[in-house]
């Protein structure tokens, strides 16, 4: 599936343009991280990557431009969106969604509700769970699906530090599996922790690429700098 | 004032007296009404769920459509379907006119657009909450609406209990296409209708009082198995 | 719910409708559809004598009450086997159309003058009904018309032109029309201490009577009679004609004329059965 390339992709709501003119090609192995202040359009970016936007401009192909996307790759949002029904069953669904035979869509389940540490919620109903289960239980069903490529649009945004870091070993946990990992976020030291390169977004245009080390030591461009210093003014 | 007491005591009367007619035609107004519901459902819920999730062109139209015939007059269902019925009509010589399956039919068209109208709503409403989890897990829209149908069931089943509450208390259609005959069709709303033009009225309010109390239980019931699952499903 | 409930719920009230509206399909148990008027059914006639003729026949009776005008239109339409009504003139009418086969008068009962005890008309214990009703008009008393087509309120319309009165111009504070079955017109009547012709039988059973009582009764010219007549099986094919014609052959019969005359509320008869009474 990978590089994933976007050409000129731009995004535009009623005249107001939210996503500019972005190129840029994105290749397996390091872990991107989309990073930029709220409003940068960090969120739109990701989602017309993942398909559920078509962009009003520009193209984005993934590698040879061919077909079946879904099973291949899988989006985690802020807010994990559960069904009325138990956690298991809640991963069950996405497999039997993919076309895996029932019995395995079972094991599966059960395995991957161990790798993520909730194989005793597994029968509990999905909605009662905590913030923090929940959007364990959200990884472990994009998981499951043994995706090449994972998006994950503010994964941490909503959790308390505890669970914070929860989610985080378990996100460089998919990644040692071998599964491309592409997360936006606000948060600095996320980046720093989680990242090996960074894209940052700002004001809808993609405005430096670096990898980690070198962005936080000597960003190249002004916006980067005033972002890191956290004085970049709102749009 | 008196005229209540005196149907209070009727009420209880009737009741505790187990009267055979009585016991005849409540169970006839809920075989009627429940099964209704039963293919008011079946037609509705996919048919809200469908309105929901799906984009074509007149949507809107449809959806104010579909709201405005919830207001149908009964009576104006009733003679509708009696002139379809009737032997002088075009479904004439299927002979069910003034039987429950004429009363049946009459109600299925009132609550129909109800239950349909109103699950549209409430599953739309979901549908907002869901829609980017769920395609991006890989749900055409036919696969997200049957999923939704499942998730929304508690607001589901308080729709289905509008829609029972609709086709127990109406008495103008199911008077014009079940001609009230005695021990056939005759149900609770067409009884009282019968015992007050026969100016027996504590006897007429009764009757509504046996029918309010049956609904009022009927909605007590079912909203503690709602509390029941929900607290377990969450 | 457990599914196991759900189910057999959903199965208990799925096949019992159902098989009550197949019943007339695939029974062995004939019925036929009568049509017939409201004060009738509301008399209490019915409950007392179809279980004979279904003791004696195993033919069941389901009577659609309605108003005269209505009865007879079921039989245009052929959504009855037999019509039951009291307003022969109407009745005749129905079978030179050709919608019936033949008229045969059954029984009679009678219409009382109704009205509030002050009596303002002072029409008390008269016996000219016509007379009664031009001193109604002279002292322009509330009175309550029932205005549904039915044979009530023809038989009203008649006195009323016999009378010499037109109450259609005459429609003023003290001629109500309502447009009403017996029960809610006397009904009407009693709340507004107004003067109404009715069925004997209605007022028997009605429990609403406020300060109304029988001021009119016994003239000849009150006598409601009733006719029974076959929907023509010519015109529509599915009338169940044998046995229709057997519920009109019983009526008439000595039997049947015996179980008419035997029905009484509160010791008083209702009905005067009168089969094959020249002229009725």
């Amino acid at each position: 599936m990978l590089p994933l390339v976007l050409n000129a992709v731009c995004y535009a709501v009623n005249g107001r343009a939210i996503i500019e003119r972005v190129s840029v090609e994105i290749g397996a192995g390091p872990r991107t991280i989309i990073l930029g202040p709220n409003g940068a359009g960090k969120s739109v970016l990701m989602r017309m990557c993942h398909g559920l936007l078509q962009p009003s401009a520009g193209k984005i192909t993934w590698h040879g431009g061919n077909g079946n996307r879904r099973g291949r790759q899988s989006m985690v949002f802020q807010r994990p969106v559960m069904l009325r029904r138990s956690a298991l069953a809640n991963v069950v669904y996405g497999l039997k969604l993919a076309g895996f035979a029932a019995r395995e869509c079972n094991l599966r389940a059960r395995d991957v509700l161990e790798a993520v540490g909730l194989e005793r919620q597994a029968d509990r109903p999905a909605r009662t769970l905590s913030g923090g289960e929940q959007q364990r239980l959200a990884l472990a069903r994009a998981w499951a699906l043994g995706p090449e490529v994972l998006f994950l649009d503010e994964p941490t945004a909503n959790l308390d530090p505890g669970s914070t870091r929860d989610v985080e070993s378990i996100i460089a946990a998919i990644h040692a599996t071998g599964t491309k990992i592409i997360m936006s976020t606000h948060n600095l030291g996320q980046a720093r922790r989680l990242g090996d390169e960074i894209l940052f977004l700002s004001q809808g245009k993609l405005v430096e690429r670096a990898p980690v080390d070198a962005f936080f030591k000597k960003p190249a461009t002004v916006e980067a700098a005033a972002f890191l210093k956290e004085e970049l003014p709102w749009n | 004032m008196n005229d209540l007491t005196l149907a209070f005591g009727e009420a209880f009367a009737l009741i505790s007296g187990l009267d055979a007619r009585l016991i005849e035609i409540v169970v006839l107004s809920l075989q009627v009404s429940v099964m209704a519901v039963a293919i008011a459902a079946i037609v509705g819920l996919p048919l809200g769920a469908l309105f929901a999730v799906a984009h074509f062109r007149g949507r809107q139209a449809v959806i104010v459509l579909l709201n405005a015939l919830m207001g149908l007059p009964p009576v104006v269902v009733g003679l509708s379907v009696y002139l379809l019925l009737s032997r002088a009509g075009p479904l004439g010589p299927l002979g069910i006119l003034f039987t429950p399956t004429a009363m049946i039919i009459a109600q299925v068209i009132l609550i129909t657009p109800i239950i349909a109208a109103l699950s549209r709503q409430s599953i739309e409403d979901a549908w907002h909450e869901y829609e980017e989890q769920l395609r991006s897990l890989g749900a055409n829209r036919l696969r997200a609406s049957v999923t939704l149908l499942w998730d929304t069931r508690f607001s589901l089943v308080t729709i289905l209990l509008a829609g029972f509450g609709r086709a127990a208390a109406e008495v103008g259609a199911v008077m014009i296409v079940g001609g009230n005959i005695d021990g056939v069709t005759r149900v609770m709303t067409t009884a009282i209708a019968l015992e007050t033009s026969k100016g027996d009225l504590p006897l007429a309010l009764g009757l509504g009082i046996i029918l309010v109390g049956l609904v009022l239980t009927l909605n007590a019931a079912a909203n503690l198995i709602k509390e029941a699952a929900l607290r377990r499903y969450g | 719910m457990e599914l196991g409930t759900l189910r057999k719920i959903v199965l208990r009230f799925l096949f019992l409708p159902i098989a009550i509206s197949m019943a007339p399909a695939v029974s062995a148990q004939t019925f036929i559809t009568v049509a017939s008027t409201t004060s009738t059914e509301q008399s209490g006639l019915f409950r007392h004598i179809l279980p004979r003729f279904k003791r004696k026949t195993g033919i069941e009776v389901r009577v659609v009450a309605l108003g005269t005008g209505q009865a007879l239109d079921m039989g245009r339409r052929g959504d009855a086997d037999v019509v039951f009504v009291h307003a022969k003139s109407a009745e005749e009418k129905f079978v030179a159309e050709g919608h019936g086969v033949k008229r045969l008068p059954v029984m009679y009962n009678d219409f009382v003058l109704i009205g509030p005890k002050a009596d303002p008309a002072k029409i008390a214990g008269s016996k000219d009904t016509l007379e009664a009703l031009r001193r109604i008009r002279a002292a322009a008393a509330p009175f309550v018309s029932r205005g549904d087509r039915s044979g009530t309120h023809s038989a009203e319309l008649a006195l009323w032109k016999q009378a010499g009165i037109d109450p259609a111009t005459n429609k003023g504070p003290w001629y109500r029309d309502t447009g009403q079955g017996m029960g809610p017109a006397l009904n009407s009547a009693s709340s507004m201490n107004a003067y109404i012709l009715s069925d004997r039988g209605t007022w028997i059973s009605f429990k609403n009577r406020g300060n109304l009582t029988i001021l009119v009764a016994g003239d000849r010219r009150l006598f409601n009679q009733y006719g029974v007549i076959l929907v023509n099986p010519a015109k529509h094919k599915h009338v169940k004609k044998e046995p229709g014609q057997a519920f009109i052959d019983w009526l008439v019969s000595p039997e049947g004329q015996k179980a008419i005359a035997e029905y009484s509320i509160g010791g008083e008869r209702l009905f005067f059965p009168n089969a094959g009474q020249e002229g009725a």
